[in-house]
């Protein structure tokens, strides 16, 4: 037994040293874990069409047909954006092991400010837009940092102090827009804050269908890429995500990384609705800027498992059933069933993964019992 | 000087926790009561106020019952909202059709449904509770959203976010003598609502709380607050309140004594599930006669709240639904009477902070002048308080309460952490 662990190359080393092989077995269970469970998503979802009485067939055909048009195609991607950004929000606070339900407060907040800061300010195009942003990622970032704030000095458990965020930024945030910010002149139910100068408007990348936040959301996701996974900073976050203790006596700070990755996920979170304020209301209003986009992004991220290319994927998968909603109705399906399908989705890519990482685990501790065992043979 | 703080301290330690209580309720109400004579604003005390605070009170008392229950066995929920939700469709739609007292059976059917979901997702498979909790809400959200399509929709008054009106509705009471109610078919005096009316130094106010806890008494909110001893007796008194609690705390040590866990953690959630859906039940069944998309208004999550800070038992989150309910309440029959509680608090933390120093705790007497100063200035200066920034009066006390005292706070030690059958040894 202790030849085994001291020797070099004994079978011992060769389990704790990760190797390529490894790797992508990993990453084709994972892939495949996920499409058996969208697989048995769909199917409780045709069962629930089924016993409710409509035609999951003719549900599932119109959903498919959908797809061979090309505007749907671009509803989806534009529905994907803001997705994208709320997902990488979450996503960077699970890396930390920190668990952001308040991304919804966080994004309504820098969308209020930095829609009235950049009504007032008037710049050249880029320097606008970027001036806008950033206001937006300050503002995100700040108010999930009164959440970082609670849990390093207070000790308040994040997912406690995120959501009662949630519903005091809704208040404030009401409050505000109502008592300063609203453009008095606009009349009707549509109340805006002021309209931001045309300088400040972010150009369609297909007219009247796709803006250019698309791009920006895939960048967002290639720096989150870079960061986390190929940066020293990355590799400090995800050792103090995974275990804090021991990555403390390797000197990293579990204060440090907790409110830099709250922070990060803020700064990200404030541009969920920057499609909207830049590209398409151009202003902040209680029924122009979408809600509900930062719930959304937590089950994007967990069906993306916090990986980058995981999170767009599977924006692009929630765009386009968001996108299949009008049709569906046209058929006679009602559409909420689109929300109520990403919901049994995510509940059971999460049961999946959960039940696959548990197998893989027994599987590696028996190999490895075997292989210690025909060590310690020989 | 010393010897002053020294008997205080002591006559303070000497009472029995039950006599503190009342003394400190005691001069709670004097203290209200010197609010209302001196801003002349009645409502403060009034039966009106007080019955409306009652019925507000009370669908934030059942979630945070349901919160109780879940976190005592061991599993977080933060799905309490979505289940209130199913309580909500559920009840509307069984008092719709079948009459009231079923569309409560029916509440409670729906959160349990919820409930049995969260248990199946963290118990049998072992997921993130708060990831299960937070799919839940959604479920529920949208999944009631599909079933009013299917059922409400083409119905008079019904539509995809609403259901049609129920006809019949659960009695109300008022108690006889006391507060003017019936005794067959004779009328009886009104003796409280005589005293309310008089409006004198105290036993004004103890007659209006007292008249609006007994007039236009839902016997759905009876049944509701009986619910609070009930679970204080089962969880702490019964043998099978023990087994809940063990597996709370220490669920391995409750498997070696032959407890099975994961059952107990089963009827927990389906109890806590149960008590969800019949606060959303409520809502839609007493609080008015129809169901309505949004209708929880997160009341789940203020449920949530009170029980962090009633200390996850249920006298207290009992107290904190009250305090919720009645700020609610207040606003909702006088909302102009509200700068008057500026005055209350101006009061209270002026009276806390002297004896804190007296007493020499620093921190806290000067924590409590400041709040005396703000409260001061607030009473002074604020004419009207948005409505906008009352609605999240709830979730910035529990945040100061997590903030300030969670070193007394004690919470189940092993809610949230999974756990599978034989994993001691």
């Amino acid at each position: 037994m202790s030849q085994a662990t001291t020797a070099p190359g004994g079978p011992l080393s060769k389990i704790l040293t990760p190797s390529r092989a490894s790797n992508v077995r990993t990453s084709s269970t994972t892939i495949a874990s996920s499409l058996i469970a969208v697989v048995i998503a769909l199917a409780i979802s045709a069962l629930l069409l089924y016993v409710t009485g409509k035609d999951p067939v003719a549900a599932f055909t119109t959903m498919i047909d959908t797809a061979k048009n090309t505007d749907k195609l671009l509803e989806m991607m534009r529905r994907a954006t803001p997705l994208i950004f709320s997902a990488t929000a979450v996503a960077i606070g699970f890396k930390m092991n920190i668990f952001n339900i308040g991304v919804e407060g966080q994004y309504l907040f820098a969308a209020l400010m930095a829609a009235e800061a950049g009504s007032h300010i008037n710049l050249p195009t880029p320097i606008h837009i970027a001036a806008i942003i950033a206001v937006a990622m300050i503002a995100g970032a700040a108010w999930a940092g009164i959440a970082a704030f609670l849990k390093v000095r207070k000790n308040v458990h994040e997912v406690i102090s995120t959501i009662m965020l949630n519903y005091i930024a809704l208040s404030i945030i009401s409050w505000i827009f109502n008592s300063f910010f609203k453009d008095e002149s606009i009349e009707g139910l549509n109340v805006k804050s002021t309209i931001i100068g045309k300088t400040g408007w972010l150009p369609d990348l297909v007219d009247g269908r796709l803006n250019s936040m698309f791009i920006i959301a895939l960048v967002v996701v290639a720096i989150f890429w870079v960061v986390v996974y190929r940066s020293r900073f990355g590799f400090k976050l995800r050792a103090s995500g995974y275990n804090a203790t021991a990555a403390s006596t390797a000197g990293i700070s579990a204060t440090k990384m907790t409110v830099i990755a709250l922070l990060l996920s803020g700064a990200v979170a404030g541009l969920v609705a920057m499609q909207s304020v830049l590209g398409e209301t151009h202003a902040y209003g209680p029924s122009a800027t979408p809600i509900q986009l930062g719930f959304a992004g937590i089950t994007v991220a967990l069906l993306g498992r916090n990986h980058p290319v995981g999170i767009v994927i599977a924006a692009l998968l929630f765009g386009f059933l968001d996108s299949t909603s009008a049709q569906l109705q046209l058929a006679e399906v009602p559409n909420s069933i689109v929300k109520v399908m990403q919901a049994i989705v995510v509940l059971t890519v999460v049961i999946v993964n959960e039940a696959t990482v548990r197998r893989t685990n027994i599987k590696t501790a028996e190999r490895a019992r075997a292989e210690l065992a025909a060590g310690s043979a020989a | 000087m010393s010897t002053i703080t020294a008997t205080s301290t002591s006559t303070a330690q000497s009472l029995s926790p039950r006599k503190r209580l009342l003394l400190i309720g005691l001069s709670l109400v004097t203290i209200m009561s010197i609010t209302r004579l001196w801003t002349g604003y009645d409502d403060l005390t009034s039966s009106g106020t007080i019955g409306a605070a009652l019925r507000l009170t009370v669908p934030i008392m059942l979630a945070g019952l349901a919160g109780l229950w879940a976190e005592r066995v061991g599993i977080l929920n933060i799905g309490i909202e979505g289940m209130m939700i199913l309580g909500t469709w559920f009840g509307a739609y069984g008092a719709w059709k079948y009459g009231p007292w079923i569309g409560f059976l029916l509440a409670i059917f729906g959160g349990s449904l919820g409930g049995l979901i969260h248990a199946v997702a963290t118990i049998r498979f072992n997921i993130d509770q708060v990831i299960s909790g937070v799919v839940m809400n959604l479920l529920a959200f949208f999944g009631v959203r599909y079933l009013s399509e299917l059922v409400f929709v083409g119905q008079p008054q019904g539509g995809i976010s609403q259901s049609p009106p129920q006809s019949s509705a659960i009695p109300k009471i008022d108690v006889p003598f006391l507060a003017g109610g019936p005794v067959g078919s004779s009328t009886t005096p009104d003796a409280l609502g005589w005293l309310e009316e008089r409006g004198w130094f105290i036993i004004g106010d103890l007659a209006g709380v007292t008249r609006g806890l007994l007039s236009g008494l839902s016997l759905a909110s009876l049944i509701a607050l009986l619910l609070v001893p009930l679970s204080a007796w089962v969880l702490w008194r019964s043998c099978f309140g023990l087994r809940l609690r063990s597996s709370g705390v220490a669920p391995e040590a409750a498997e070696s004594l032959g407890v099975n866990v994961i059952r107990v953690r089963y009827i927990g959630l389906l109890i806590s599930g149960g008590f969800a859906g019949l606060g959303g039940g409520f809502l839609s069944i007493i609080s008015s006669s129809y169901y309505r998309q949004g209708q929880t208004a997160g009341r789940g999550f203020i449920g949530l709240a009170t029980m962090i800070f009633g200390n996850w038992r249920p006298s207290g989150i009992l107290a904190g639904a009250a305090v919720f309910g009645y700020s609610e309440g207040i606003k909702l029959v006088a909302g102009g009477s509200i700068t008057g509680l500026f005055l209350f608090i101006f009061f209270v933390s002026a009276i806390v902070g002297v004896i804190s120093l007296l007493r020499r705790q620093i921190k806290r007497g000067s924590t409590s002048i400041g709040i005396t100063v703000i409260a001061l200035i607030a009473y002074l200066t604020v004419t009207e308080v948005p409505e906008s920034l009352t609605q999240s009066l709830p979730y910035v006390i529990t945040l100061v309460v997590l903030a300030t005292a969670s070193q007394r706070l004690r919470p189940p030690a092993k809610a949230g952490v999974p756990y599978r059958p034989g994993g001691g040894h």
